[in-house]
Formats: C-alpha cells, structure tokens, sequence
C-alpha cells in the first residue's frame, strides 16, 4: 500500500485523488503503524521548510521515515516541500533537513541579478529537460510540462542527482533521484496528463 | 516566459453565471459539467468565485468543492464567503490549492497576514475589484463591486503583498465581460509596485490580450471569463480554451 504522509502541511487529498484515478489504493496517514506497513511512501507538503521538518518531530516520524527509506529502502516520493525537506539545509530554515539528497534549498529572490528580477513565488507550468534517465522518467512525454509553485529551490551538490532541469530566471533542479529516493519540485498531481503519467510510473516502481 | 491563463467561474445558486461589469449575470451552464470540459482541454489552472457568498452571508459549499477537486487534476482557487482561518482550513481540506479573499480583507486585513503565516503565502490569493470613479481615479470595490471603499487599488496592492498575500488577481469592474480588452494600464502599475505574481481579469478577449498583459504589462497570468464560454456577437454559450500551442505562439512576437 502506498501511504502518503500525512504530517499536517498540505493538500493531501488532490494526491490520493490521482492515484485514486489511476487505480492504485493510498492511504493518508500520520499513524505509526500504517507508515511502518508501507510498501511505498509519499511525502507531500506545502508550507515553510522549519514548520515541515518541526512537525516531522513531533509527529514522531523522524526515525521511522530514516528507517523506512535509508534502512529498508522503501521507494519515496517527495513533492513540492516534500523534496525539500529530504535536503540538507534550506536558506528558509534553520534546522536541519532529513539530508538524504546531498541538496541545499535556496531562495530565488537573492539570486535574481539587476533587472532580472522575477516574481516570488515561481507559480505557473514550467518546461522540464531530462538531465539524467531514471525509472522515474520512464514514461515520460514529449515537452513535458508541470505545476510548480515555490519560493526555494534544489540547488544539488551531486550533478548525477538531478533527472530535470527547469528555468525560472535561472536554472534549477525540477526532479531528484538517488537510488529508491525520488522527489520533484512540481506538483504532479496537479499536472494533467504529465502528472498521471509520473504518479502512474512511481506506483508501478518495484 | 509561459504565462498562465485561468478561466475564472462565477458562480451563483449553484449555477455557472457570467455578466457585464458585474451585473446582469447570464447562466452559462453546470458547473461540474464546465469542470469536465476544461479539465479535458488541460487548462493551466482554475478560478471559482462564489459571487453571492458574502452578500448572502454564506458559507463556502464544501461538498461542491470535494467534487470538484475529485475531477480536476489541475491548480484549483476558490473564493466567495471566507473570512477566517477556520474556513480557509476547511476549503483546502476539501482539496482547494488557493483560497481567495477579497471583501475580508478589508473588513480585516489581518486575516490575510494569519493565514498567509499559517498556511503559507503560496496557498493565499487577494482579489481586488477596481473602478475608476467620476474624476477617473482608481478606486477599490467590496462585495462583488456593490461597495465602495475609500482605497486606491496600487497602496492596496502593496498592503497586501506585505501583509502576506501570495498573489493578486485584479478584476477591472468596467472591463469585466466587455470583450474590451484588459486595463493595461492598471495592471502595469500594480505589477510595479509589487514583487508577487499578479493575475490581471477583466475584459480578455483571447491569446493576444493575454500575452499583451503578460508580457506589456507584467502579469504572470491572465484570467478571462467571457472570452471561455461565449462565442460569436450574440455570446451564444460554447466552453472553449486556447491550445498549448496557440499560447506558445502568442508568446513568440514577445521573445
């Protein structure tokens, strides 16, 4: 059963709702046990880098998630602030991230030079580049095109790291993979048929 | 730049409307229905305003709003009716993205700071309604354009990007349904003053008004009503939206 965790940030149900679609069961759940029964795990969220990582705490989910991904390695898929917390560090916080990805998260607005200034947050459909094939990539369209609403960014240490690319003023990384650990910044539940057809790959991962 | 472009849905007695500078609301089909058929034609993102919710004091109809989230796999914005923290809690429970506020954030411009903090700024949409009055200066109106306040539309722009709102829609009363064009003008001095995405309504006519005021005036997205349900003089009603690369090409003269 895929769980999607449920750690009080975000719109949970709209992902549940594409799997639904798509015919895969999902649970929502912030409960112990169900995410220790997880054959697969979906970290959602919206919000603030610091609010994720504290409620990760104090719903008590910190070491099973570490146990889950790095000891049984689960396959996980992070969205949005999902991804973001599976870093290192974020510019938006200051307590530490889950660091599974050697990634650090950083703003847009500090790195926007002169006249290039942009608005903040980054919302709209943004083209992707594939940098790097992954499982996750496998049934991938052609100009693919995704839901992105962010301030921060993925900024990886390790090139090998990043499967797409997208540009919002500057170049960042759209999607991460690192053996059964996958997050992207879009949403793809929220990205018509290029959403179905990632979830659809992720729910079909062995 | 890929500009986001947003069918924005009134809606009234649980009917889809659409009028003429806020009055004069023709039915214009089922909502559920109009669902269906953009979700089939992958538009970038929805719009839905409630248009008597205040007035009428009510509450946001959840059970609408589960069924459509349960339809739409694309970025959904509700408004009409919210004002508190409770109800932005219960609208995104039922699967919403964005809430949109308008004539509460006048009442009470706090709640716009509580609920950008607590939900994030990203989730918080404020709407501005703008006139202009007898001597042609902009004026900001509530309640479905019924109320006039005392506030100029740019100063309220800036308020509320500081008090936390994540972006702005600005509607021009005088534009709304016309088929007119977009008030360039005004949403170029909102988009100058402010550092969030501004979606510019009222008046949009189809892929060039849209790029116009994305790329002229600085919106990052253009929202029309009219221009995607009616077709032809007599505004016979028929959903339509511009294709992928009908909007791609309307960015091309820009770049």
């Amino acid at each position: 059963m895929i769980v999607i965790v449920d750690y009080g940030l975000g719109n949970l149900g709209s992902i549940q709702n594409m799997l639904k679609r798509l015919g895969y069961p999902s649970t929502i759940s912030s409960e112990q046990a169900v995410i220790e029964k997880a054959s697969k795990l979906i970290l959602p969220g919206v919000g603030s880098f610091d609010a994720g990582i504290k409620n990760l705490h104090d719903f008590g989910l910190w070491g099973l998630l570490n146990d889950k991904v790095m000891l049984q390695e689960v396959p996980v898929l992070g969205i949005c602030l999902g991804v973001q917390l599976m870093c290192k560090r974020s510019e938006e916080g200051s307590l530490p991230g889950l660091g599974w990805f050697d990634a650090e998260v950083l703003g847009f607005d500090k790195r926007f030079e002169g006249d290039k200034q942009l608005p903040v947050p980054n919302m709209g459909w943004r083209n992707v580049e594939i940098n790097r094939q992954s499982k996750l990539l496998t049934d991938i369209q052609e100009n693919p095109r995704y839901y992105f609403v962010h301030s921060y960014f993925l900024n990886a240490c390790n090139q090998e790291d990043v499967i797409l690319t997208a540009q919002y003023g500057i170049p960042f990384a759209a999607a991460l993979n690192k053996g059964n650990i996958y997050g992207v910044q879009f949403h793809p539940e929220k990205s018509h048929k290029f959403g179905f057809a990632l979830m659809k790959t992720f729910a079909l991962l062995s | 730049m890929r500009f986001r472009v947003i069918p924005v849905l009134l809606l009234k007695n649980a009917g889809l409307y659409k009028g003429v500078k806020f009055k004069d609301h023709k039915y214009v089909g089922d909502p559920i229905n109009a669902v269906k058929i953009y979700n089939e034609k992958e538009v970038d993102e929805l719009v839905f305003l409630d248009i008597e919710a205040t007035l009428e004091k009510r509450k946001p109809d959840l059970d609408f709003l589960r069924s459509i989230a349960s339809e739409c796999f694309m970025p959904l914005a509700y408004g009409g009716g919210i004002n508190s923290v409770d109800m932005i809690r219960e609208v995104l429970n039922a699967g919403i993205e964005k809430v949109i506020i308008n004539s509460a954030a006048v009442h009470n411009p706090d709640l716009i700071r509580e609920a950008s903090q607590y939900f994030g700024a990203s989730t918080i949409v404020a709407s501005v309604d703008v006139k202009k009055n007898l001597f042609g200066k902009y004026v900001v109106y509530i309640h479905n354009g019924k109320e006039k306040t005392t506030l100029n539309p740019v100063d309220w722009a800036r308020t509320l990007a500081n008090l936390g709102a994540g972006e702005l829609i600005i509607n021009s009363i005088e534009q709304d349904g016309t088929l007119m064009g977009y008030d360039f003008d005004l949403i170029k001095q909102i988009t100058a003053a402010v550092s969030v995405p501004v979606v510019a309504a009222g008046g949009g006519r189809g892929v060039q008004d849209f790029a116009r005021v994305c790329f002229e005036s600085g919106a990052s997205a253009a929202a029309a009503g009219a221009s995607f349900v009616f077709q032809g003089k007599h505004r016979a009603v028929l959903i339509t939206y511009p294709t992928e690369s009908e909007i791609i090409d309307s960015i091309s003269r820009y770049i």
